[in-house]
Order: C-alpha cells, then sequence, then structure tokens
C-alpha cells in the first residue's frame, strides 16, 4: 500500500484503440495508446490497480492507475552472448598475433 | 475558458501552441508557395558561431578531443588495395556532459528558453536528445519533461531506450513514456499546451546552430592536428541534425570541399509505427526508419519547418548492417580502448569501409561518438534481440542480412562493406514531396531556386525530376 508522498508509477490509455489515427498499421491501430509516468502520490493511500492522483517531477498534478511503488530500473548488460568473445579474440589475433 | 484536450482538438492548434513554445512565428519565413527563407530562419536565433561557443562553454559542452583511431585505420588497411586507407578520426563527443553530441543542441535551445523566460523545456525523443534537454535544464535552473516512444502494447521496452529515460530522470527530469505511434504528438502537444514550457524540439534553429561548433571545431583539430581540412565527415543521420550543423559548422570554419556523407543502419521493410514490428529492431536511432524520411520530407517534425536539411548538405548517402554497427562496436573498444556507442558508431562502421576506398593519406573524420551504459551497449542489445527471436550469426552481412529476422555480424572485417543508397532518388522524391506538402503543380522560379537548394542540385536537375521543360 502506497501512502501520501511515495514515488510510484502509475498508467493511462491516451487513445482508446478506435480513436487513433488511421494512418498507422493496422496492428498498431488495434492497440491502445498508452503511456507511463512517475511521480508523488497525492491521494491519502492507494494499492496497485487504484485510481490515482500523481504530482510528477516536472509538478504536472496527472492522473492514472497506480502499477508500481517504489518503482526502479531492472535494464542491464544483458546476458552472455557468446559471439561477443568471438570477436575480441579473433580481433587479438588479426592484429597481434606474430608479434 | 477550459480548452477542448480531445485529439481533433489540440491537434488542430497544432500550430498555435507551436508557435507559442517556440516564440518564433514560422509564417515571417514563409514565401507562400514551396519556398522558405532557410538562412532567415537559422538566423532568427539571432546566435552568432561565437555567441553559440560561449553558450555551450559555460555548461562545459564542445571541445571535445578528435582522437585518431590508428589501430582502426590500421586493421582497415589490411582489406585495402596497396596505397589506400584513409587515416580515421573520431570526434569523441561522448565527452560531453551528458555523454552525446546531443548537449550542443540542448545548450542552445534551453539558453534561449531561459532567456525568453519559459520556466521549462520539453523535447520529443526516444534518443540522446532527451538526456541532453534534462542535463541542460538542470544546470541551468528550468522543468524538463521528456516524451518518449518506449513499449510495444505489452509494455516491453527497448533496453536502449529505458537506459535513456533512467539518464532523463537522474537529471531530475520527468519523463512520459508511450507505446508504439506518431501520436506521441498529441500527448506532447497537450502537455505543452498545459505547461507552456519551450519546445526544445531536435529541429529548431536552436537546436542546429549549436552543432555547427562540432564543425567548426573539426576543421580546426585537423588543421592543428594534420595540417589540413578532413576529405571526408561521415555522420551517423537519423533526423538529418547532425549532418546539417556539421557541414554548416565546416563552411563557416572555410572548409568546403570536405564530403559529407550521411550514414544509416538499413532498417528497410521494418515499419516504424508497427506495434509487434517494434521490438524487431536491435537499434533504435541512427536507421533508414528516420533517416530516409527525414531527408526526403524534413517538414513532418515537430516544428513548422525543420531547422535539419540533410539532403542540403549531403555528397553520399551510405548504409551498413545492424550486425556491421555491432561488429565495430566491439572493435573500438577492444583495439581503441573506447567503448562507446552502439548506434553512434553507425558511422564507423561506414568510414571503415569507406576509408578503404581512399588514398592513406587523406583524412577521414566520424562526426561523434556516444556514451554506452546498461541497455545501451552490444552485449544487452544483442542479448534482447535474440530474447526477441532474432537469429544472430556470423557470416556476410551484405549478403545475408534480413531485417528483423536476424543479425548478421561479419565473419571477420573485411565483411564490413558500406552500400551506397540512392541519393538521386531521395532528391527526387524531396522534390515531389515539397510540391506535393505546398500544393504547387507549376513551382515558380523561386521555388525552382529553393528546391535545388534543398537537394543540392541545380534547376535542370528540378525542372527534370518534375517532367518540366527545361
Amino acid at each position: 500500500m502506497a501512502k501520501k508522498g511515495d514515488w510510484v508509477r502509475f498508467h493511462s490509455i491516451v487513445l482508446k484503440a478506435a480513436e487513433r489515427t488511421a494512418k498507422i498499421p493496422e496492428d498498431t491501430q488495434q492497440c491502445d495508446l498508452q503511456q507511463w509516468t512517475k511521480g508523488f502520490l497525492q491521494d491519502e493511500s492507494a494499492a496497485v490497480g487504484d485510481a490515482v492522483t500523481v504530482r510528477t517531477a516536472a509538478n504536472r498534478i496527472v492522473e492514472g492507475t497506480l502499477i508500481e511503488e517504489g518503482p526502479y530500473y531492472t535494464h542491464s548488460y544483458g546476458k552472455f552472448v557468446p559471439e561477443i568473445i568471438e570477436i575480441d579474440k579473433q580481433l587479438r589475433a588479426i592484429m597481434w598475433e606474430g608479434k | 475558458m477550459t480548452l477542448a484536450m480531445d485529439y481533433a482538438s489540440v491537434m488542430g492548434r497544432a500550430n498555435e501552441i507551436m508557435k507559442r513554445s517556440l516564440g518564433l512565428d514560422y509564417q515571417e519565413f514563409e514565401s507562400g508557395s514551396i519556398a522558405f527563407d532557410y538562412e532567415a530562419l537559422m538566423n532568427a536565433t539571432g546566435y552568432t558561431l561565437e555567441e553559440v561557443t560561449k553558450i555551450q562553454s559555460r555548461t562545459a559542452v564542445g571541445n571535445t578531443p578528435l582522437i585518431e583511431l590508428r589501430n582502426i585505420t590500421a586493421l582497415s588497411r589490411r582489406y585495402a588495395a596497396p596505397g589506400r586507407g584513409a587515416r580515421i578520426f573520431a570526434k569523441d563527443e561522448a565527452a560531453n556532459p551528458s555523454g552525446s553530441f546531443k548537449a550542443r543542441r540542448a545548450a542552445c535551445a534551453v539558453a534561449h528558453a531561459k532567456k525568453l523566460g519559459y520556466k521549462g523545456v520539453m523535447a520529443a525523443t526516444s534518443g540522446n536528445y532527451g538526456a541532453a534537454v534534462a542535463s541542460q535544464a538542470a544546470m541551468q535552473g528550468m522543468e524538463c519533461i521528456v516524451v518518449q516512444e518506449c513499449y510495444d502494447s505489452r509494455g516491453v521496452g527497448q533496453p536502449e531506450i529505458i537506459e535513456k529515460a533512467r539518464k532523463c530522470e537522474a537529471y531530475g527530469a520527468e519523463v512520459v513514456q508511450l507505446s508504439v505511434g506518431p501520436e506521441l504528438f498529441y500527448s506532447y502537444l497537450t502537455i505543452m499546451q498545459e505547461t507552456g514550457y519551450f519546445n526544445a524540439s531536435l529541429y529548431s534553429p536552436f537546436g542546429i546552430a549549436g552543432i555547427e561548433t562540432l564543425g567548426y571545431e573539426i576543421a580546426m583539430q585537423c588543421r592543428e592536428m594534420v595540417g589540413r581540412d578532413p576529405d571526408m565527415v561521415v555522420c551517423t543521420n537519423a533526423g538529418g541534425g547532425m549532418i546539417t550543423g556539421t557541414a554548416r559548422g565546416l563552411s563557416k570554419a572555410g572548409s568546403n570541399h570536405t564530403a559529407m556523407v550521411a550514414a544509416s543502419i538499413d532498417l528497410v521493410g521494418l515499419h516504424m509505427a508497427s506495434d509487434s514490428q517494434f521490438n524487431r529492431k536491435s537499434c533504435t536511432t541512427g536507421h533508414t526508419g528516420f533517416g530516409v524520411p527525414y531527408a526526403t520530407d524534413p517538414d513532418h517534425s515537430d516544428t513548422p519547418r525543420s531547422a535539419a536539411r540533410a539532403l542540403r548538405y549531403m555528397d553520399r548517402y551510405v548504409t551498413v548492417k545492424q550486425g556491421e554497427v555491432f561488429y565495430i562496436t566491439e572493435v573500438l573498444a577492444n583495439l581503441e580502448g573506447l567503448e562507446r556507442g552502439p548506434a553512434g558508431n553507425t558511422a564507423l562502421a561506414a568510414a571503415f569501409s569507406l576509408a578503404q576506398e581512399m588514398p592513406e593519406d587523406a583524412i577521414l573524420v566520424i562526426s561523434e561518438t556516444e556514451y554506452t551504459g546498461a541497455g545501451k551497449h552490444i552485449q544487452p542489445q544483442l542479448s534482447f534481440a535474440r530474447d526477441n527471436g532474432i537469429e544472430i550469426f556470423f557470416g556476410d552481412p551484405v549478403k545475408e542480412d534480413k531485417v528483423g529476422v536476424n543479425i548478421v555480424l561479419p565473419k571477420d572485417p573485411g565483411y564490413i562493406k558500406h552500400q551506397e543508397a540512392d541519393i538521386t532518388r531521395f532528391r527526387q522524391s524531396l522534390i515531389k514531396k515539397a510540391c506535393a506538402r505546398a500544393g504547387v503543380t507549376s513551382p515558380n522560379e523561386q521555388d525552382l531556386v529553393f528546391l535545388a537548394e534543398e537537394t543540392k542540385t541545380d534547376i535542370a536537375f528540378v525542372k527534370a525530376t518534375l517532367g518540366l521543360p527545361q
């Protein structure tokens, strides 16, 4: 349960699929235009899935659905990709072997 | 009175919102036909090159090192004919405060916004420019909102774009992330209307004026290091700002014989507004999906007229494959000790192969490097591709690359081969689109001169393209 002032991530639908412009591919046409933003919770308390009001980093008041309390990044340097090691080995062989 | 904020109402007010958010009335530059006064638009910034340099140096932007890539040059020469293999230099733009050349664009735009009394700045970008605007806003004490296209409809985001969001937030900016689609512009306008913030557009004259210092520095540093101007400058090309500003800066330094080459990753065949194809690409900028539409129709951006007009300055347009860019990124790290990119290394992949056409004493400069971080690195990008079902293998990228299906890493550096794009066709396309955009079928004399300048051609070429009598 997030309390007033907590840093949260929230979600909203900007345009429903039916409201989207015609100049986009068919697959995109079938999706809602979605938005994700973060900010300080303005409601006294809220749980994930609740409709909330949030004050963003730029001090805008925005409404949406709470999706994450204390949001953090999980992107990384990825999983092992063996080809990268192959490239390194090849470059050293071409450039420095026999020197 | 409360203004209607539905899609049609906001888009209907687009020109009015942009005028207020740019502090510029673009009508002043229009002729009423196809032509507009591009130089007057550029002069409307009111800043000389010296003033832009001063603005940038106040926030430690610019004056980045020009690094000779001696080992890459040596490697390139192994695949060149005897006596061939130009010396390759890189402008280390990753040394700017926000980690890319975009700091130059942002410094100028944000300083101008502050001077005009705006409380905050906004940018619509999924690239390095967001971090650049956020960094400048932090230094100049302004609010900042960055609007990104980041996720597909399942909420799966490109690791490279997520990293850029993190960096914006690190500088204190608000990041608004959207799913795939061009209606991002509607969200952007809505927030601009609500906040009254300055539109620090990538395509404003302030942004482009900021890049001129890059071209100017390249000329000056080449003169100091090798005693003359570069023979060729290769620019990674997406929205066209880099090549426009760099060429203008070189020209301001009196370097008028440098061949300007645009390089993009070949993503022909992927639809940029397709939700299902969004995560089938493994690079999010520097590709033909931006490069070609912006070159041939520059005015479809978030300003009434774009100050980035690539075909005015471009001598050649070449493409490389994703696998070649990933490979050269590893070469840069392993042989030069510089962990940079990957997207900004598009020009480097092209340069590696272009250098082999040129004599050994020729000077070839790539105009940028960019910072590397979690998500924004060849390992997470290749690993993300593999997770999305993209096949990765060593082979001949030119023959085997299938966009959205595989990434072909060159089986040795000799398989890095740029492909010449058909610049004549792009020039013809610009001319036809400009006529269509203005709704003009018989251009006047001023239009013909304008279209020749727009395409770095002559009136005879414009007339031939339009089927007009010579």
